[in-house]
């Protein structure tokens, strides 16, 4: 069930927030305007990737540098070798709604 | 007939290269070569997590032996390369196998001197996972540990064993560790984190000599690391502490490259620089590797390293053997800070204390020689990002 995270405007361009969401931790990326969401732990050294940053389609790990695609979640620079998992996230209204499936 | 490429190591750098030479598209046969029984495997956790036994052996290797077998890349493991033959070139293996080759990269890495210490259950060094065995069974032990320098590796390697409840002793040449890299008040605090933990640690002290008695003591040798350089020194290129090369990381022997810790690589932003670091192994492995096949690409990236000690993270980006002024951000108390380097206004290098995020985003002000504003840099509610020049 989707369930409501925040306004689109709370997460500004290029920034990243940590939410809540039925006991999981989860992060919100605001890349160019389309946003992502994410497990908020990286599948390296279980380090917040919402404290990262987001480049071009991918989410930098700021303690190791992993990187990961935040379509598909895959690690795509090392050191992780494990995709992070992925959520469904949609825009309705003024409103972000993240879905664990 | 068919092209040959050879990388001759089988560590990080020449596993990166080697996937890179197949993921560029190379055809033609593929040969990597190493003295190492063991596929391509992460140095990192050897003296953190692997060693603390937190992280399993398996969990080290990057590419799993589906990506050299599936990408048709021929792996010589435990096999050393006896010489190399600038013309042509060519390699010579253990066994009498020649190879004449296109390309030839030396991915050679390198070795921690012992310091004219007999090597011995008790008396050792960390580069492979067999030396991190050896040392975590005699930390099991251990009445006490000695690490001899207070580098990185050696740091680390102590912040582990006070992990596991071993005391520890740490000798560091230099009256401040690691001055010469992050300068004196960096060096201060990073000494007093190892204090604080419980570390002995003793500055200004030389080692004269290291020998085995009948205490139960412990000493791992930490001070670095010689470049493998005896192959391309042999084979008459030009070596200088690591085998020369160009920007394009090419040697002076035409199609014979190195990269990773054994090269002396000139650096667009730093002039000529030997890194003994993770990332640059990746990333100058497979720069190398393009260069190989023609690619007119200079090695341009700005080095960039962590280190895990206890609950700290380090990390510095950049490279500077001299500076005319330094800038704090955030709180060096709270261990949660960067420090910038900078000379005549340019940004040459970042240390970042629990801070990656500065750390990566200065990054790119160092890629670009930019002249950043020193208050903006201090300014915790100036985005980095926002100073990056124009291009």
């Amino acid at each position: 069930m989707a369930e409501r995270v925040a306004g689109r405007d709370d997460i500004p361009v290029g920034e990243m927030r940590s939410f809540e969401v039925g006991g999981r931790e989860v992060a919100v990326a605001n890349a160019d305007g389309t946003f992502y969401a994410f497990e908020d732990e990286c599948t390296h050294q279980f380090c917040r990737l919402s404290e990262g940053d987001i480049e071009g389609d991918r989410v930098i790990c700021a303690c190791h540098g992993s990187e990961f695609d935040l379509e598909t979640g895959d690690a795509v620079n090392p050191p992780a070798t494990e995709p992070v998992e992925t959520y469904s996230i949609s825009v309705e209204g003024d409103d972000l709604l993240v879905d664990l499936g | 007939m068919t092209r040959i490429l050879v990388v001759v190591g089988a560590g990080l750098c020449g596993g990166a290269a080697v996937q890179a030479l197949r993921g560029e598209g190379f055809d033609g046969r593929i040969v990597m070569v190493g003295a190492e029984p063991h596929l391509p495997y992460e140095r990192p956790p050897l003296s953190k997590e692997y060693l603390r036994g937190e992280q399993d052996r398996d969990a080290l290797f990057l590419w799993p032996e589906s990506a050299y077998s599936e990408n048709d890349i021929e792996v010589r493991l435990e096999t050393r390369v006896l010489a190399l033959h600038p013309d042509g070139p060519a390699v010579e293996l253990e066994g009498g196998e020649r190879i004449d080759a296109e390309g030839v990269l030396l991915a050679t890495g390198g070795r921690p001197p012992l310091l004219g210490g007999e090597p011995s259950d008790r008396v050792l060094t960390l580069r492979t996972v067999e030396d991190a065995d050896r040392i975590r069974a005699a930390l099991d032990g251990a009445g006490r540990l000695v690490v001899v320098g207070a580098g990185f590796i050696g740091a680390e390697v102590a912040a582990s064993a006070r992990g596991l409840g071993v005391e520890v002793t740490m000798l560091e040449m230099l009256d401040v560790p690691l001055v010469r890299a992050i300068g004196e008040e960096m060096g201060k605090v990073y000494a007093a984190i190892h204090r604080d933990h419980g570390v002995d640690l003793r500055t200004g002290e030389s080692v004269k000599a290291v020998e085995e008695d009948s205490g139960g003591d412990v000493v791992v040798i930490g001070v670095g690391i010689e470049p493998n350089v005896d192959l391309a020194r042999d084979a008459g290129l030009e070596v200088d502490d690591g085998v020369v090369v160009d920007g394009r990381c090419r040697t002076s022997a035409a199609g014979v490259f190195a990269a990773g810790d054994v090269a002396r690589h000139d650096h667009p932003l730093f002039g000529p620089l030997r890194v003994e670091h993770y990332d640059n192994a990746l990333k100058q492995g497979a720069a190398a590797a393009r260069s190989m096949l023609g690619r007119d690409e200079v090695f341009d990236d700005p080095h960039w390293f962590w280190s895990d000690q206890y609950d700290v993270n380090l990390q510095v980006a950049g490279f500077a053997s001299s500076w005319d002024r330094t800038v704090v951000r955030g709180s060096i108390e709270d261990l949660d800070f960067a420090v910038f380097f900078l000379r005549d206004g340019v940004l040459l290098s970042v240390l970042g204390v629990n801070r990656g995020k500065d750390v990566r985003r200065a990054m790119k002000l160092i890629a670009a020689r930019a002249r950043p504003d020193p208050g903006s840099l201090a300014d915790q509610e100036v985005d980095l990002r926002t100073l990056v020049p124009a291009s």
